[in-house]
């Protein structure tokens, strides 16, 4: 089963990070990265811009175009990671491997993915 | 991370929320302040022992609030304190209450007290990053190369005039809120060039930009429509890219020469997303204009890619929007790129008078003299920018132009 783990924290808390320890912390995942890479089981990995870069479309009659994210919440959608799992148990283990490495607080959430495209190389 | 640093980083994040939130329970910055003191060193106590709490700015308003409640007990007993909100029983009802959106205008307070206009622009950084960012004393007198003393004066003659401003407790309407807005927009940006108009590559003064950053966001997070905090932040985090090319060995590298692979990629991407929001709503303001003016800078692969003739455009609508001889300075850089020297020497001869003791009227006039083989007159011209150089960096820079004038 594919999974997404979606990573949600307080932005204010990981904008706040000197480029050191942002620099440290991402080392520290992209070691787990290339372990779940090298056992084929990593998808796409993808970190967001702050949510002050975000744009909301309210879907409707007519669209109405808003500045921020969809949702005022006190953590952020910060980024996903697409994983192949034998299980549930499996998804919670490779979060835990992240959370770990990546030691700050915050939350992983966890959706099995119904329907996925990987579409072509960008960026 | 160790438990210390997610606290010390926690803290930080949510100190804004919850001084802002003290300050209007309190009315009063000091109280404000050594309340959330307290309920600090009760959290580097509690949450190793408990977990860090679901929402780290209530759980310290909460017990802020209690030990500053005790506190005035002891003090005088029976005081009766202003009560605009009822003391709620737990910190679940807190959380529940703050989420009433009124944390935004708390903050905004917050920052608008620290950056009243009646302060001078001096005490309003300093105050802003004691109170708002919660910089030592010694951190921002470090910055600002000034003794720890004088910082500390500094900040208690800004704190007078603050209690004796009385800034209003109640919400403020739009209009109002809106002023709130500009003035502090205001601040942040003179905190970031007070690190930006750095000599050189000092980690203190650099960490004033990043402070700056910090707070535009914090604030573009509460306001997230307002074009000229996203034209603002964008303008920041444009310019902020450079500074990793922006010195080589103490000595200054201008835009032309730096190493453009050297410029933060992150930054750019950021400050982009950001402009192109702003612009969607077709209202220009300055920070807006220097953004885009920023962008064409960092759009350009290299240096002879950089489109002057828009960047000349853009100065002319900041010189409309927001008319000073520094603004036109600036065009003439430009026009001298799209016309040549002899146009852009026409726009800043009448410009003598008033920038007569700024550095860099100086430089740009000998500069483009230079260019035009008026060469005596370059001298002279330089001579009198040396004489004004504000940092060793300054000066050595335009010794370089006085030593090619000699070897000519």
């Amino acid at each position: 089963m594919l999974y997404a783990i979606f990573c949600y924290d307080d932005e204010a808390v990981t904008c706040g990070w000197s480029k050191d320890k942002d620099d440290e912390v991402m080392a520290n995942l992209g070691a787990v990265q290339a372990r779940l890479t090298a056992q084929g089981r990593l998808g796409p990995v993808a970190r967001l811009m702050p949510t002050t870069t975000a744009t909301t479309i309210r879907k409707g009659k007519e669209p109405v175009v808003m500045d921020g994210p969809f949702a005022e919440t006190k953590e952020q959608l910060l980024g996903f990671y697409v994983l192949e799992c034998e299980s549930l148990d499996d998804a919670i283990a490779a979060a835990n491997d992240l959370a770990r490495a990546s030691g700050s607080a915050g939350a992983f959430e966890l959706r099995p993915i119904q329907l996925f495209r990987p579409g072509g190389p960008v960026g | 991370m160790t438990d210390l640093a997610w606290i010390d980083a926690a803290l930080a994040a949510a100190r804004p929320r919850a001084v802002g939130a003290l300050v209007r329970y309190f009315r009063d910055l000091d109280a404000a302040e050594e309340a959330f003191q307290n309920a600090s060193l009760k959290a580097l106590e509690a949450w190793p022992r408990n977990g860090p709490p679901r929402d780290p700015a209530a759980w310290l308003i909460f017990v802020a609030r209690n030990a500053g409640i005790d506190a005035a007990r002891r003090a005088r007993k029976q005081t009766e304190l202003p009560t605009d909100a009822a003391a709620p029983g737990d910190p679940g009802e807190l959380v529940e209450h703050l989420d009433a959106a009124d944390y935004r205008d708390d903050i905004l307070r917050l920052l608008f007290i620290c950056c009243h206009p009646e302060l001078p622009p001096s005490q309003q950084i300093a105050v802003a990053l004691r109170i708002v960012s919660g910089l030592s004393v010694k951190q921002i007198a470090r910055a600002f190369l000034i003794s720890e003393v004088a910082m500390e004066q500094r900040i208690t003659r800004a704190k007078a005039r603050i209690a004796a401003a009385n800034v209003p407790f109640e919400s403020p309407g739009p209009v109002e809120r809106a002023e709130r807005i500009a003035v502090v927009a205001a601040t942040i940006y003179l905190v970031f060039n007070e690190g930006y108009s750095t000599s050189s590559e000092q980690v203190a003064r650099a960490e004033l930009c990043n402070e700056a950053i910090r707070l535009a966001r914090l604030l573009l997070r509460m306001f997230a429509d307002v074009p000229e905090l996203l034209g603002l932040t964008a303008l920041m985090l444009l310019n902020h890219a450079r500074t990793p090319a922006r010195f080589d060995d103490g000595a200054i590298v201008l835009l032309e020469a730096q190493d453009r692979a050297r410029w933060d990629r992150d930054l750019i991407g950021e400050g982009l997303a950001l402009l192109d929001k702003a612009m969607r709503h077709r209202t220009p303001g300055p920070y807006q204009v220097q953004a885009a003016i920023a962008a064409l800078h960092a759009r350009a692969a290299r240096a002879e890619d950089t489109d002057w003739r828009q960047i000349d455009l853009l100065y002319a609508a900041l010189e409309r929007l927001q008319p000073s001889p520094v603004v036109t300075l600036n065009r003439a850089v430009a026009l001298a790129k799209v016309q040549g020297p002899d146009a852009a020497l026409a726009m800043i001869e009448p410009l003598a008078d008033a920038l007569d003791g700024y550095f860099h009227f100086h430089g740009l006039r000998g500069g483009l003299l230079e260019q035009l083989g008026r060469l005596a007159e370059a001298r002279t011209c330089f001579d009198r920018a040396i004489a004004l150089a504000r940092t060793p960096a300054e000066a050595a820079h335009i010794r370089q132009h006085l030593d090619a004038l000699h070897a000519r």
